[in-house]
Order: structure tokens, then C-alpha cells, then sequence
């Protein structure tokens, strides 16, 4: 955990040192304390390497603790927002707005939160059953309505004007380039306020995991916890989507790596957000160095990466 | 007798369809009761309403002389602890981290794990005999230790009163008895309530000291093994024609069953 931190605090730091104006770790520390020379060193990262990185940080937190209430709650490594839709749905409101209504940074992160949400709602009624909802039934529910949107996403950029879906279509691949404060604030006061909350119910949750009598036989309040917590896990993947478009595989992985790395006793909620900003950050910079020429969008890298980690889950996993 | 819970006439139904109409029991205090009756008869059902589980959709469950549903849901968790059919044991936990979730009724947001908790948690494993296992990871053990190692976090619960639902399934013989005995031991010395759903006719004269049948979501007998089972009770409960001896070893009822009455046209 303390080690993650570190890790995380150190690959951060690396990246803000990292682009075509090379600025020295040294400088870069002492901008961060307030002690720059005012030049365009410091104009370059307090304005666009710095929320660059807290994006990341704050992105890849958001999407790691999401991952873990997902994987807790439908009691099954697969079930991830990214897997379950909620991410698709997310895409659908930014690009919906994007192509159909136009409009800025604002508009399209919120427009991403509601889809987001819209979505979980369905994905969560649907799979209610006699006022339960099933693991298995929420997975397989999610993946139908993130296909119908997936499909939908793409009738939105064939049929969008040519600028738009250019757009939609950059926004889509998921990056941590040119992101701004305004990027920034909503996916950072949201973690630091749902991630608390969410690290509060990680017990419950890892009671829930032995089956909904056990836990509540042991004076656990399992509906009641179980909406709260997915709606907060939504509202985090939601904001972590508006704030760097859809990034494959965070969700899935991060979680899954820190149960792996460290043994476990309770849902390592923390831990896995911990987990997904030190990921999403070490992504970025990796996709900076790659020699590729062109900037890599991070979504596309996430997803490379992931997909291979599925894989090999895939072909190892005993309780999947 | 005095009692720690009792069901009051209560009606149960799973998504509108009735599994048990107006059934009232009383389980005695520092006794063993066994539930038994044929399938479905709504057994399970009624001892997920005592637990609270499942609301009645009439009448009252009664723990402790107030309806349980006064309660707060820790509160009923420090009074009564169930062991379900069904549980999962999270993907790499170790057997003393399981066992140590039964606390979690005792614990509060700021006082989180104490001497006491320390303390139950090991006296429940002594007990169970999983103390050797603390460190293994509940899903390499043998059914028999699993469903130790569960009873424990059960008892590390430290209620006075106990519901199992069919702790022996999936056992084999000498494991089925190796629970029954251990419940046994919990009941004469560590005085605790308990009641539990079994199976198996001989195993429940030879164990309970209260005995209730059910039969299509009803009670129909109540009282000492050696009171209840006869020959009637059988051919009309359980359609099975029998003869009931005297167990040599326990000196109970002992069923020996001779044909099933069910025709089969």
C-alpha cells in the first residue's frame, strides 16, 4: 500500500518532467512547492503537465476502486464497469453530445456522468429479481446493454458530421492528453469524497461475498448497502470516463493485481484505487516514451495491455 | 419451559406464493431442536424467518419476549447466529480470517478488533478443532474441515442461540457425526440454544431433545423424539411405511424403514 503510494508519487513525477520542453526533476518540485522562477517551465506544469497527471491519478483511483465494489458485488472477476457496460453507456452521453448538441469540455463530461448512470440504472433494474440482484445476472445483463450501446455509439459517429466525429471518435480512444483543470475538478472531488465512503463499506461488502444470508446474519444490511455502493462505484467510473474517455481494463485489473500482490482479508478498496492511479499514470508515461512518433492514446495502450492480462487470467482462473 | 424465541403464527411466502400458513413454535432455552419433515415442507423457510431473513407476511417472530423486527440487525447478530445451506468462501481467504468475520456484529467504525474478539475467535476454533488450520486457505481444506472451520465463525458470533441449516450435507458418515457431536458439545457445555434442520430421521431422534415435524408448510408434531415418532406419524408425514425399534447405542427411536407409501401410477 505504502509502496504503491511511492511508486505512484514517483512515476507522477517523472512524467511532469517528460515532453518536448524536457523541465528537470528538481525544477519540477520546486514549482510544485510554489518556489518556481515563474518561467515557462512553470507555466508548462502547473497548466498542462499537472493536470495531466492528477487526471490519471485521480482517473485511474476512481476507476480501481470502482472495479473492486463491481468485482465484490457481482462476486465474479469479469464483472468490471468496463466490462458490464457502464463505460459504453458513459460514451454514449459524451458522444451524444458531442455529435448532436456540440459543446465543451463541460457539457460532454457531464453528459458522460449521466450516461453513466442512465445505464447502471437499467443494467440494475433489469437484473432485479424478486428484489435481489444475482451475480451472474447482473455480468450478463451488463454485457447485452453495453453491446446495444456499443452498436449505438457507432450509428452516432456515421451519422454525426464529419468535425464531430473526428472528435467523438479522439475522445473515444481515451487520453490524458491536453486535459485541463476543468478535466481535473469534477473526477478529483468526487473521488475524494466517494472513495471514503465506498472504503467505509468495503467490510460489508466482503461479508456480502460469502452469500447475501451469511452476511446478513451477521447484521448486515445487504440491499441497502449493495445500491449504495454500486452507485457510488458507478458515479466513480462515470466521472473517471467524462474526465479521460473510455480506458479499458484499469477497472479489471487493478483490483484483481492488488488481491494477487498482497493476500487479502477484506475488499481492498483503497488498495485497488491505489492500484489503478499508479497504472493509469505508469500507462501514460509509457505511451510519452514509446518510440512511436505520434502520442499513443492511453486508452488504446490500457487496452492492449489488458487484454493480454484477460487472457492470461482467462486461462489460469479457477473461480471465475 | 421458557423460551428464547418462538414463531407466533407466522404465514411465509417467497414472491407471493405461500410456503407456510399460521405455524407457531417455541424453541426451549438451552435445548437442542431439530426441524425435520419431507421436501419442501417449508423447514428452511421457517428458519430463515427466525433468523429474520425472511419477513412473515403475517404474525410474529419473538426473540428475547420482543418481536424481532424491534431490533436493530447487529443487535439480532450479537442474539442469534444462522448457518445457511449456502456460503462462499472468498477467493484466497485463510481459515482464521474467516473465522474472525463472525465478530463483525461486536465491532463498531472505531473499535474495530479488541481483546475479546481475539479471544472468541480462538476459544471457537479450539472448539472446533481448526485451530492447526489458522493459516490454510479455506479452499484447499476437505469438506469436513470447511464446514468446521464455518461452524466457527458461526460461534465465534458468541450467541446464545444457534440455527443450522442441514450442517451435515455434503458429508460423509463419520464427518455427519463429527458436527452432530460437536453441536452437541456446544449445547451441554457451553449452554447455547441451538436449532437445526436435518435430514436424516435416526440422526434427529438421536440428537434433539425437542423435536418438530413439518409437513406442506405446516406444523404437525411437537415434543421428545421418543413422544413423537411413531409409526403413524411416519406413514402420514413422510409416506413411509416403517418400524420404529430402540436405538441399542442411544437408546432412542430409531426408524427402520421398510417401503415408501408414495404410488407411483
Amino acid at each position: 500500500m505504502v509502496a504503491l503510494l511511492a511508486v505512484t508519487v514517483s512515476v507522477a513525477a517523472l512524467a511532469m518532467t517528460v515532453g518536448t520542453f524536457r523541465v528537470e526533476l528538481a525544477d519540477v518540485f520546486a514549482i510544485l512547492l510554489g518556489r518556481g522562477d515563474g518561467g515557462v517551465g512553470e507555466r508548462i506544469v502547473m497548466n498542462i503537465r499537472l493536470p495531466r497527471v492528477l487526471a490519471g491519478v485521480f482517473a485511474g483511483a476512481a476507476l480501481g476502486a470502482s472495479g473492486a465494489v463491481f468485482q465484490s458485488v457481482s462476486r465474479n472477476a469479469l464483472g468490471s464497469p468496463d466490462v458490464i457496460g457502464f463505460t459504453t453507456g458513459a460514451a454514449t452521453g459524451a458522444i451524444s453530445q458531442i455529435v448532436l448538441f456540440g459543446g465543451g469540455p463541460n457539457q460532454v463530461a457531464a453528459a458522460a456522468v449521466i450516461g453513466g448512470v442512465l445505464t447502471a440504472a437499467v443494467v440494475y433494474l433489469l437484473s432485479l429479481k424478486g428484489g435481489m440482484v444475482g451475480g451472474y445476472r447482473l455480468l450478463l445483463t451488463g454485457i447485452g446493454v453495453g453491446a446495444v450501446l456499443g452498436a449505438l455509439n457507432g450509428l452516432l459517429l456515421v451519422r454525426g458530421a464529419l468535425d464531430d466525429a473526428v472528435n467523438a471518435n479522439l475522445w473515444l480512444a481515451g487520453s490524458l492528453n491536453a486535459r485541463k483543470w476543468t478535466h481535473v475538478y469534477p473526477v478529483m472531488l468526487g473521488t475524494v469524497v466517494v472513495l471514503p465512503l465506498l472504503a467505509l463499506a468495503a467490510r460489508r461488502l466482503s461479508l456480502m461475498e460469502m452469500g447475501d444470508d451469511l452476511a446478513r446474519q451477521l447484521g448486515v444490511a445487504v440491499e441497502r448497502t449493495r445500491l449504495l455502493s454500486v452507485f457510488g462505484a458507478v458515479l466513480l467510473a462515470a466521472l473517471a470516463t467524462a474526465a479521460t474517455g473510455p480506458i479499458a481494463f484499469v477497472a479489471l485489473a487493478a483490483p484483481q493485481l492488488v488481491v494477487r500482490l498482497g493476500g487479502r482479508s477484506d475488499l481492498p478498496v483503497v488498495g485497488a484505487a491505489a492500484m489503478g492511479a499508479c497504472l493509469l499514470v505508469a500507462a501514460d508515461l509509457i505511451t510519452q516514451l514509446a518510440p512511436l512518433g505520434a502520442n499513443l492514446p492511453i486508452g488504446r495502450m490500457t487496452g492492449i495491455v489488458g487484454g493480454l492480462y484477460l487472457i492470461w487470467l482467462l486461462t489460469r482462473g479457477r473461480n471465475l | 419451559m421458557s423460551e428464547l424465541l418462538a414463531a407466533q403464527g407466522v404465514t411465509l411466502a417467497y414472491d407471493g406464493v405461500t410456503v407456510a400458513r399460521d405455524v407457531s413454535i417455541a424453541v426451549p432455552t438451552g435445548r437442542v431442536t431439530v426441524i425435520i419433515g419431507p421436501n419442501a415442507c417449508g423447514k428452511t423457510t421457517l428458519l430463515r424467518a427466525l433468523a429474520r431473513l425472511l419477513a412473515p407476511k403475517s404474525g410474529n417472530v419473538v426473540l428475547d419476549g420482543k418481536d424481532i423486527r424491534k431490533y436493530g440487525t447487529k443487535e439480532v447478530a450479537r442474539r442469534l447466529g444462522l448457518l445457511p445451506q449456502a456460503m462462499t468462501a472468498p477467493f484466497g481467504i485463510t481459515v482464521g480470517d474467516l473465522v474472525a468475520r463472525g465478530r463483525f456484529p461486536h465491532q463498531e467504525l472505531f473499535r474495530q478488533w479488541s481483546v475479546e474478539d481475539e479471544e472468541a475467535v480462538r476459544a471457537a476454533m479450539r472448539l472446533t478443532r481448526v485451530a492447526g488450520l489458522a493459516d490454510r486457505e479455506v479452499d484447499e481444506l476437505s469438506g469436513g474441515q470447511r464446514q468446521r472451520v464455518w461452524l466457527a465463525m458461526v460461534l465465534a458470533q458468541e450467541t446464545p442461540l444457534m440455527l443450522l441449516d442441514e450442517p451435515t450435507t455434503y458429508l460423509d458418515i463419520a464427518h455427519q457425526l463429527d458436527v452432530l457431536e460437536l453441536c452437541r458439545k456446544l449445547n451441554r457445555e457451553e449452554g447455547r440454544t441451538l436449532v437445526m434442520v436435518l435430514h436424516d430421521l435416526n440422526q434427529a431422534a438421536r440428537y434433539a431433545d425437542h423435536l418438530v415435524v413439518m409437513k406442506e408448510g405446516a406444523v404437525v408434531a411437537t415434543g421428545a423424539p421418543a413422544d413423537v415418532l411413531t409409526v403413524e406419524l411416519l406413514a402420514h408425514t413422510f409416506r413411509l411405511e416403517a418400524r420404529i425399534v430402540t436405538d441399542p447405542v442411544s437408546s432412542t427411536p430409531m426408524v427402520i424403514p421398510i417401503a415408501s407409501l408414495e404410488r407411483h401410477d
